[in-house]
């Protein structure tokens, strides 16, 4: 009679522990992201599998992580929040932290340590750029070309430089509709030393010259705005040549057989992660939080590698770093971080983005229009 | 139906008007391959010169269209491939046809005998001109439709197409929506909000113009302006504003918030529409009807309702489509959960160009034509047994 008492007792109390540990945690999660090719990753690396984990879990995606400032901001002054986890580029992710729209996270005590008892602050390392930021992906702005242009004579790019040579290699060029990397590229083809970008950047003087040098090519270029702008135009030749996400060149050249190249040189690395938006109530920070550890961890960073080439943030998850999960090709030299692939990248300021991008995107659209 | 007897024209008129002819399809095929004026030029001789040896030379009606049927079809094929020969065989047909119509002087033959050169030239000119504003109208619409039977990712034809290869073609974009969640569920948020939202325009909107057709309501102008202000400010402003409002009450993000906002939206068509055929609908029929004992309500749905009906279901069908076409709106007031098909176009478009739009867009022209037909077919049905057409 006592032990069934005990016994009843002692259930009793774990189905009760469990159904307060479920109702502390909402079900539902809306997550902000890129669409496309990304965010199919983002999904078979770890949504996936977290909801198979969580069968009564639901994900909302939401892909508007281009406007993800500009929507806080006015869900901020709305008093109106509705969304959970945000995928922003580093820089956004600064900016939403300054102006206390994103929360601020000890990575340590929220996500995973890497498998050998490293600290995750330590195993992120550098990628961790801001207090607001969760680190997931390094990728990179670098260039496509078409491999069956005529009036190229058999000649093909191989430095940055040649995006703006157009007596060797004529035709159209897609070049991204913002100021950030063609500003610093163009500075770099003419003549400024690399750690000098920067500095001549802050100057006038230095932004007229970095937009006298895209002057040159203005009349050749088509922009582009999002991220599957430049394939498409590639693949319909409206353009020979293009920037865009490193990603998303892998998927045009090796899902999709387009007669299209890479060309590494001089990419700009930038990385891109989630952050907490400020105010979330106690159950959906909950939720988010039990999702993020499981989604930052070092074996899920590396599964994500598997769906698109972009390198994870850990340095645990590198070498576990394999095969395309459908073309079996193996991933590692399609990562902008491989050795082959990084011999003269460079790396994207986004501190300093953070601070200038309002001044040069007004200079820069005004450069645009006329 | 003939009712002036036609005679041949002289060749010097039929060449030269078949000749022109040829040049706008020559400046079509040059410009395709970089020569605009090249190709005018020959365009013109040739039609011209083939006009001339047919009307004048060898003046074999049957036969002479058949030759220009198969070597317009084989100039095609050798220019481009299977696509070329569809295009050059119905443009075979096409100026065969042409000539012989100009030669024989057929085209006179449905206008009356007394109508002078001059006017039988504004006659086909209008018509031309019509027929131009259709193509520019319609060519937007009909092109993403072999497009999104693309075995490719991209908003391109490629040369398998252009083959008519069936490996070029594939039905993938087309299982994609009907297999991907993300569309799936947009559709379920469209189908579920659309209607909703369209009851609720019409209900208010037909009620608001019965109301204000009423010569005693006081500012009715001023009431009415207000009322279709949706439709003038712009819907930008209007979303914007709607957010903000909608957050304070609890709306932004919920079923209702959508259904709500795009019902506002579409208020303004079915008040205006509603309010044209109150304007033939004659009030005495409603004092007839309390004459013979029968309450408002009854006077409304058995009198006034069944003779403003075209009006208020036009109304509807925009209200409709407004709801169903709308993404400004349902951007700011909506959130994820209530994406609808236009969203998901949106950010297809943006995020990630795939033909799986131009699936949609296609299933979607389809389900408009179809509703569009069977409303009229209705239509016709009702007015046939109504005795107002005869039947």
């Amino acid at each position: 009679m006592k032990l069934t008492t005990t016994l009843m007792a002692s259930t009793a109390l774990t189905v009760a522990a469990v159904s307060a540990h479920a109702q502390d945690m909402a079900d539902s999660l809306t997550l902000v992201s890129w669409g496309g090719a990304y965010q199919e990753s983002q999904m078979k690396a770890y949504v996936e599998p977290y909801i198979a984990d969580n069968p009564g879990v639901s994900v909302t995606w939401d892909e508007s992580s281009a406007e993800a400032v500009a929507k806080l901001r006015a869900m901020d002054e709305a008093g109106n929040l509705t969304w959970d986890l945000v995928d922003v580029t580093a820089a956004d992710a600064m900016r939403l932290c300054d102006e206390g729209l994103a929360m601020e996270v000890d990575h340590d005590e929220i996500l995973a340590p890497a498998p050998d008892g490293t600290s995750a602050s330590d195993d992120f390392g550098d990628m961790i750029v801001s207090d607001c930021f969760i680190p997931q992906i390094a990728y990179s702005y670098t260039f496509g070309y078409r491999n069956d242009v005529a009036e190229w004579n058999g000649q093909v790019p191989t430095e940055i430089c040649d995006v703006f040579d157009l007596e060797t290699f004529p035709g159209k060029r897609s070049l991204e509709k913002r100021p950030h990397n063609n500003m610093e590229w163009a500075l770099m083809c003419d003549g400024v030393a690399r750690d000098e970008i920067y500095d001549a950047l802050e100057t006038e003087e230095g932004r007229n010259r970095a937009l006298a040098k895209l002057d040159t090519i203005k009349d050749e270029v088509v922009w582009w705005s999002s991220g599957a702008d430049t394939p498409q135009l590639l693949a319909d030749k409206e353009v020979v040549f293009g920037s865009t996400y490193n990603g998303r060149l892998f998927s045009l050249i090796a899902e999709q057989n387009q007669p299209v190249e890479m060309m590494w040189d001089s990419q700009a690395y930038d990385i891109d992660g989630w952050i907490i938006p400020a105010g979330l109530e106690d159950d959906k920070l909950a939720r988010v939080l039990d999702f993020l550890y499981f989604a930052t961890d070092t074996q899920r960073l590396a599964d994500q590698a598997k769906y698109i080439s972009y390198g994870p943030a850990r340095k645990s998850s590198a070498p576990l770093v394999g095969e395309h999960a459908e073309l079996g090709i193996d991933m590692a030299p399609h990562m902008p971080t491989s050795p082959e692939n990084s011999v003269n990248a460079f790396v994207m300021n986004f501190e300093w983005w953070a601070d200038y991008r309002d001044d040069l995107d007004a200079k820069f659209q005004s450069w645009l229009a006329n | 139906m003939t009712i002036t007897i036609t005679q041949p024209k002289p060749v010097s008129f039929a060449a030269p008007v078949a000749g022109l002819a040829g040049a706008f399809a020559g400046l079509l095929v040059g410009t395709a391959h970089d020569n605009s004026l090249l190709g005018l030029v020959i365009g013109f001789v040739l039609t011209a010169a083939l006009a001339f040896v047919w009307l004048s030379v060898f003046r074999k009606e049957r036969i002479a269209r058949w030759v220009t049927f198969i070597a317009s079809g084989t100039m095609g094929y050798l220019l481009a491939d299977a696509m070329g020969a569809v295009i050059g065989l119905g443009f075979g047909w096409l100026i065969g046809w042409f000539i012989f119509w100009l030669g024989e002087g057929r085209y006179r033959a449905k206008l009356p005998p007394y109508t002078t050169g001059q006017q039988v030239f504004y006659h086909f000119a209008f018509r031309v001109l019509c027929g131009m504003i259709f193509f520019f109208l319609i060519t937007p619409i009909v092109v993403v439709m072999p497009l999104s039977f693309n075995a490719q990712d991209f908003f391109t034809f490629t040369p398998e197409m252009l083959r008519l290869d069936p490996a070029g073609y594939s039905l993938k974009h087309y299982k994609d929506f009907f297999t991907n969640d993300d569309w799936q569920q947009a559709m379920w948020n469209s189908i579920s909000i659309a209607p909703v939202a369209t009851l609720l325009s019409v209900g208010f909107g037909t009620l608001a113009a019965i109301g204000l057709s009423d010569e005693h309501v006081p500012f009715r102008r001023a009431i009415m302006t207000i009322l279709i202000s949706p439709m003038i400010v712009p819907l930008i402003i209007s979303a914007a504003g709607m957010y903000f409002f909608y957050s304070r009450l609890g709306l932004q993000g919920t079923y209702w918030g959508v259904v709500l906002a795009h019902a506002a939206l579409g208020i303004p068509f079915v008040i205006i529409t509603v309010t044209a055929t109150l304007v033939g609908f004659d009030r005495s029929l409603t004092r007839a009807a309390a004459n013979m004992g029968a309450n408002p309500l009854t006077t409304f749905f058995r009198v006034q309702m069944p003779l403003i009906l075209p009006g208020v279901i036009s109304g509807g069908l925009f209200a409709f489509i407004t709801s169903f076409d709308e993404v400004v709106v349902v951007l700011f007031v909506g959130s994820a959960g209530q994406k609808t098909l236009p969203w998901q176009m949106f950010t297809g478009l943006r995020e990630q160009i795939s033909p799986t739009i131009l699936a949609v867009a296609t299933i979607l022209v389809v389900i408009s034509i179809m509703l569009l037909t069977t409303v009229e077919l209705l239509r016709r049905r009702s007015e046939r047994l109504r005795g107002l057409t005869p039947g």
